[in-house]
């Protein structure tokens, strides 16, 4: 445990006198950094282990949380259409939004990674720009676009006569239209994270595999994918929760609406635990999310830290 | 690269002229991506700049292209930069996105060397737990925490969200610090001791310096989530006087009986401006920000 204070003292311990004064200090380091530690422990322990410990005695209590009510608020919300209709939308919608975010990320930065050095700064600081800009705010804008009667990229569809389509209107196209704006907003961080992943890569692998006679495929296929395994997981998983947990691009677009049919779980934990004031209902839809998200984060770092001990 | 094509030129392989070929395939494909992908994802910031510059008689008449502006005009930002609720938004943005930093940067410091170099009993298991921390999302978390939050009092106050906001900060800045500090040569620490230098020093003169560019990157980050936070301003804070920029953007401008596009989409840019400055001048730390989290892992 004390392989870091002990190694100073080959260097410096060759009187008893200096020995005694170290281990002196070395009992003292430990409550130095437990010094140091509080505060980040206070914030992880009174910030988010004690809520999510409240959460889950707050979902056990009744409307007007007087009485202990066990499991009813989940049995209650499994029994409602509305609640299994946010559980699919908010998969379906981190699914299919991660992964369009992936792939569109992987292929800007392999295209990114094409191009010559010189160039790719300021592309790449273009290509960031949907990252940067708070979110919240930006949908402010794709909300002005979908507006029915002046959206923006309805006349860009009429000019190619493509008929003009119901973005916020219609459930379905509601649906899209969070996932398209989630996708721009998330597809840069993605290829941020491939480009930083693929500069990574050595270039002599790259050379011995064109020697070995190896196609683009073939290159993409057993050098640049095997290197890039942990950094895609590890991105997919935060972008994963992000996603699944998001809250302000469906608040701004759509609230919900139409008819409830586009809430996911932070919007429907909002509506029914603050907006209508049933604070233990609320907590325990937002408490559903923890499972999900507990699994895959499980299955991902799992993998991550054996990949990372075979390495070594 | 340059190394492979130099090698196929003497001609031995008659394929070094399908490889000019695949490589001048691979730039007109890299080039026509990007400048694509560049439109559509400039394409939503720019036309919330256009309609910022039209008046609401222009943004309402249905004739011509909604991407072009007839008569350009800044009364929508300066009837912005007069209005005092909007500059309130602004000072209560600024006001706790400058204690949530300086608060987040003194914890994750502290907390990052002491676990990155002091080892102690139970280091190791906290440096996990900070990044199983991070993981946590804010959404699960704002029930509770807006019981916690008015239980204290704080309710509809900026304070209340000086006091949560470390919670989205400080897991991934002690993270990325606990990376930056790890990567430092144990030599240097060892010198420091030899000259006996306490474990303040050590990190006030050590450690700070050379992990200046992790200590930027981290700073950057925790600016530009503080000043992105939507959740928590939208769950505690009901009154324009208290309210940051984000959610004072969304719901007062929005609230009006007729949308007034020009000012919203004028309000909304001016609130995206501190972190598009941030990131203009400090792309590469933003960027060593933003990968450091997973690279490191």
């Amino acid at each position: 445990m004390a392989a870091d204070g002990s190694m100073v003292v080959p260097e410096t311990g060759d009187s008893s006198g200096k020995v005694g004064s170290l281990r002196r200090f070395t009992r003292r380091r430990s409550t130095i950094a437990f010094l140091m530690t509080t505060p980040l422990l206070i914030v992880i322990g009174g910030l988010v282990a004690y809520p999510a410990m409240y959460a889950i005695y707050l979902s056990t209590l009744n409307r007007r949380m007087t009485q202990n009510i066990g499991l009813g608020n989940f049995e209650i919300l499994l029994d409602t259409e509305t609640f299994w209709m946010v559980i699919w939308q908010s998969c379906i919608f981190a699914v299919t939004a991660v992964l369009a975010k992936a792939l569109i990320g992987f292929w800007l930065a392999h295209k990114l990674h094409d191009i010559p050095t010189k160039g790719q700064r300021k592309w790449r600081g273009m290509l960031l720009v949907p990252w940067v800009i708070p979110p919240a705010l930006s949908t402010l804008g794709w909300w002005w676009m979908f507006d029915p009667s002046y959206s923006s990229i309805n006349y860009l569809l009429n000019i190619f006569a493509v008929p003009s389509v119901p973005w916020l209107g219609e459930a379905n196209w509601a649906r899209v239209s969070v996932i398209m704006v989630n996708v721009w907003y998330g597809a840069p961080f993605f290829m941020i994270m491939y480009l930083a992943a693929l500069k990574s890569v050595p270039e002599q692998l790259y050379e011995a595999a064109a020697i070995d006679g190896a196609t683009g495929v073939q290159r993409l296929r057993y050098v640049t994918l095997p290197m890039m395994r942990n950094i895609i997981s590890i991105t997919v998983l935060f972008s994963l929760i992000v996603t699944f947990a998001n809250y302000d691009i469906v608040r701004v677009l759509t609230n919900g609406g139409p008819r409830d049919l586009t809430h996911v779980f932070a919007t429907y934990a909002f509506q029914v635990g603050i907006l209508s004031g049933n604070v233990p209902r609320g907590a325990a839809v937002s408490l559903f999310m923890f499972p999900l998200l507990a699994i895959f984060a499980f299955f991902v770092l799992r993998g991550v830290t054996k990949r990372t001990k075979e390495e070594q | 690269m340059s190394a492979v094509t130099s090698r196929e030129e003497p001609g031995i392989y008659h394929k070094a002229g399908s490889l000019h070929g695949e490589r001048r395939w691979a730039m007109w494909s890299a080039y026509i991506s990007l400048i694509l992908a560049s439109i559509i994802f400039l394409a939503p910031p720019v036309y919330m700049f256009i309609t910022s510059l039209k008046t609401s008689a222009e943004v309402a008449n249905p004739v011509g292209s909604p991407w072009l502006v007839r008569e350009p005009t800044l009364d929508n930002y300066i009837d912005l930069l007069t209005d005092p609720t909007f500059l309130g938004f602004f000072w209560n943005s600024t006001k706790i996105t400058i204690c949530v930093v300086v608060l987040t940067m003194v914890i994750s410091t502290l907390a990052a060397f002491a676990l990155a170099r002091m080892r102690f009993w139970g280091s190791q298991a906290l440096a996990t737990g900070v990044f199983l921390t991070y993981l946590v999302p804010e959404t699960l978390l704002f029930i509770p925490l807006y019981q916690i939050v008015g239980g204290l009092g704080l309710l509809n106050s900026a304070w209340g969200l000086v006091l949560v906001y470390p919670t989205l900060t400080v897991p991934f800045c002690t993270w990325i610090m606990i990376g930056y500090f790890a990567s430092i040569p144990k030599e240097l620490d060892e010198a420091a001791l030899i000259d006996g230098a306490n474990w303040m020093q050590m990190l006030t003169k050590i450690f700070i310096p050379v992990a200046m560019p992790g200590i930027i990157a981290a700073t950057i980050f925790a600016f530009t989530v503080s000043w992105a936070a939507f959740v928590y301003p939208t769950a505690f804070v009901t009154t324009p006087d208290q309210m940051p920029l984000t959610i004072g953007v969304v719901s007062t401008l929005v609230r009006a009986d007729t949308f007034v596009w020009g000012k919203i989409m004028a309000g909304a840019l001016l609130a995206a401006t501190p972190p598009v400055i941030v990131y203009a001048f400090l792309m590469d730390y933003y960027i060593a920000g933003l990968t450091a989290g997973a690279t490191k892992g």
